[in-house]
């Protein structure tokens, strides 16, 4: 009975592998010798995993004895295992972040990985302040972390002025225009939300395109400042007015990405800070419950215009730090590097990682992309395992890696709220 | 009656041709209860939302007599500042925070006060203003409330996960918590067993014995009749009794509008 059941289950299993391996492996199309293209095929290969699929589908249920997977919002045995490992693991991170350019063995080519992976996780901060706690669905981050970008830009540009006086003029301005773009839009709900967040990300990005006199357009803006250590450049000459020169060091390239690392990692530790600190206040709570109810916070008296604006209005100042330190680190900006899909990464990031939970958007910026990153070498199966990966993340657990909500407050014991309790926000 | 809380005139709300509530004009009595009845559909829960802010009325003034202040027109106020003005209310499908815990609840209730001592929020992340303070105080007035409807044990379990009975009356603390004059409940008795409805009337007579006055919309008359100072009825819209329970109760008009309906309920 079991054998025929797992039997036609892995059956089943391996139908849909051959439709999906036979035109993705078996046939394969390259470019011969005169430039025409040639089809390849490739059965064994594709034979091969239908095998596999079927095989591991067999045992799979004749083990478990199951045929579907599982989902979970609540914290079941393993996640539990892993929240107490939780509180040492974010300790373990932060201590892992703090000591990483002085790993041996760690080069420019990892110290550069981890700028990128920790670029992603203030994002996603940032825009966990506004999907997540506030529960407005924001398609067009990105047009913040592009306004941050080239604020720093421009104003070095036109007024010669420093990163860290940009900083957070950068950081005001993006902020300014969430609260241009939210007071208008605020009012919509759920899907027109959505789409009105998506099309100013792409405004953005096409005035910035075609504004060709303030901003190159596709040319971009090159020759942007580098930071400094609080007035010392870093130079290659090494002499007294420089980082190396004053600390009486060698002069390496390396120093600046050293500080840049840190420079991001300070930003995001400030973004996570501020998060933290204002989820346990009235602001925060305000916009939590929010995501839960919004006609019970009117009848509550929470003017909750203004509640929405300050979460989009801050989350929209972190994107733009990290648009300004974005700009310090390429020295070179063009429209290009702020399409949709940015967007779409971030927001992937914040919904992976479990809205609203600061540990659990951190692990996905790391696995997104740090993952992406070092499974460069799987080549065209890269996208694939990614998209298997979310896929089965998703499945097993629809609200994220991390589902279940800490309460602000308590009590007694802080126990965490189950996941499906949790309202997800209509915008 | 003593002096008035809260004061109907004309009170009229159309929903393009049906006219829902009709020109209605009667007063709640300041620390009284007061009770609003009439069968399904006779416009009590849309008088409700006049009050509280969620409609804006088509026709009328709602005037609001909070002691010490001069009184407040709140058809004229944004929905956010009835509660401010000091009415607070309950819906008739329970309406909290489910995934926020019993205790977030009420201190989301007094957001208010409580973002007053923040310094615009950010002092507070600074750890600058007095904001510790402020939140002792809220949790012990959340404590008070939660003592008062007998939840102190599920302070800290999410809204969601508590039974019916007890999610209706974490809304009515949470209501208290905003310190209103007037607490508009809607229906808070629905669903409850007799045991509960009769703790729910006591809980109703502590509030008002504590001064807050009370709008009731209920439909259990046992519980309505026990405890209103006065009793209005609407039908169809229009009011067509007001007066103290024992007058109410033997109106012609009132069992003619109940008949076919719940005729037991009305004489029960
Ligand atoms: N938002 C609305 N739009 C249109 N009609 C409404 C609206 N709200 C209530 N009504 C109508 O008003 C009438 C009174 O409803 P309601 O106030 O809910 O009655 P009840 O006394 O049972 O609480 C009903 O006929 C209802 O259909
Ligand atoms: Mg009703």
């Amino acid at each position: 009975m079991r054998l025929q059941l797992a039997l036609k289950d892995a059956l089943i299993g391996a139908v849909v592998a051959a439709l999906l391996f036979i035109p993705l492996v078996a046939l394969r199309t390259d470019v011969g010798s005169t430039g025409a293209l040639t089809l390849r095929y490739r059965w064994t290969d594709a034979a091969i995993l239908i095998g596999l699929v079927f095989l591991g589908r067999l045992a799979l249920v004749l083990w478990t004895g199951r045929t579907g997977l599982r989902p979970s919002t609540s914290a079941g045995p393993w996640t539990l295992r892993l929240q107490r490992l939780g509180k040492l693991a974010a300790p373990a991170f932060l201590a892992f972040a703090l000591v990483l350019p002085a790993i041996p063995g760690i080069d420019r080519y990892w110290l550069d990985l981890g700028i990128l992976v920790l670029t992603y996780v203030m994002l996603g901060w940032g825009l966990n302040i506004v999907v997540g706690l506030a529960g407005l669905l924001d398609l067009g981050y990105v047009a913040f972390y592009a306004v941050g970008a080239y604020s720093y830009a421009l104003l070095a540009q036109y007024f010669g002025l420093s990163f860290w006086v940009c900083l957070p003029l950068a950081g005001i301005l993006a902020a300014f225009w969430g609260v241009l773009l939210g007071f208008p839009v605020l009012r919509l709900r759920g899907d027109y939300l959505a789409i009105v967040t998506l099309a100013f990300g792409e405004i953005i990005r096409v005035v910035l395109l075609n504004w060709v006199s303030l901003t190159g357009g596709p040319n971009g803006i090159s020759g942007i400042p580098r930071p400094s250590f609080f007035g010392l450049p870093f130079s290659m000459s090494g002499g007294e007015g420089t980082f190396a020169g004053f600390f009486g060091l060698e002069p390496s390239s390396v120093h600046r990405v050293i500080f840049l690392y840190y420079l991001i990692l300070a930003l995001a530790l400030l973004t996570n800070w501020v998060t933290i600190r204002l989820r346990r206040q009235p602001l925060g709570r305000a916009w939590e419950a929010l995501r839960e109810d919004e006609i019970a916070c009117r009848a509550l008296g929470i003017n909750v215009t203004i509640t929405k604006l300050t979460a989009f209005a801050l989350g929209a100042m972190f994107g733009g730090f990290a648009g300004a330190f974005f700009a310090t680190r390429q020295a070179f900006i063009s429209p290009e590097s702020f399409t949709f899909i940015e967007s779409a990464i971030i927001l992937a990031i914040v919904v992976l990682g479990g809205l609203g939970s600061q540990i659990g958007v951190a692990v996905a910026a790391l696995v997104l992309i740090g993952g992406t990153e070092i499974f460069r070498d799987l080549q065209e199966w890269r996208m694939l395992v990614f998209g298997g990966a979310m896929v089965v993340i998703m499945v097993l657990r629809p609200r994220g890696l991390v589902g279940t909500r800490t309460p602000s407050i308590a009590l007694g014991k802080r126990r965490a709220i189950d996941g499906k309790l949790v309202g997800e926000g209509h915008g | 009656m003593s002096r008035p809380i809260l004061e109907v005139q004309g009170l009229t709300m159309r929903f393009g041709g049906l006219t829902a509530v009709s020109s209605v004009s009667f007063a709640a009595g300041a620390g009284e209860i007061t009770a609003l009845i009439g069968p399904n559909g006779a416009g009590k829960t849309t008088l409700f939302n006049c009050v509280t802010g969620f409609y804006r009325p088509s026709e009328g003034i709602i005037r609001l007599h909070k002691p010490g202040v001069p009184p407040t027109e709140l058809q004229r106020l944004a929905g956010h500042r009835i509660a401010r003005a000091g009415v607070a209310r309950t819906f008739q499908n329970i309406r909290l925070f489910p995934g926020m815990t019993a205790l977030e609840n009420l201190l989301i209730a007094q957001h208010n006060t409580l973002m007053a001592s923040t310094g615009w929020g950010i002092g507070a992340v600074l750890g600058l203003s007095g904001y510790a303070k402020a939140e002792r105080q809220a949790v012990e007035l959340a404590k008070r409330w939660l003592t008062a409807t007998d939840l102190m044990d599920r302070a800290d379990d999410p809204a969601g996960a508590l039974p019916y009975g007890q999610q209706r009356r974490l809304e009515i603390a949470r209501a208290m918590c905003t310190e209103p004059a007037l607490l508009c409940l809607d229906e808070p008795a629905a669903g409850l067993n007799p045991r509960e409805s009769d703790e729910l009337a006591r809980l109703l007579l502590d509030i008002r014995a504590e001064g807050t006055s009370i709008l009731l919309i209920e439909h259990d008359m046992g519980v309505v009749m026990r405890i209103s100072d006065r009793v209005v009825v609407l039908d169809h819209g229009v009011l067509i009794a007001d007066g103290r329970p024992a007058e109410v109760r033997g109106d012609a008009k009132v069992i003619a509008a109940y008949l076919g309906e719940d005729e037991e309920e009305v004489t029960a």
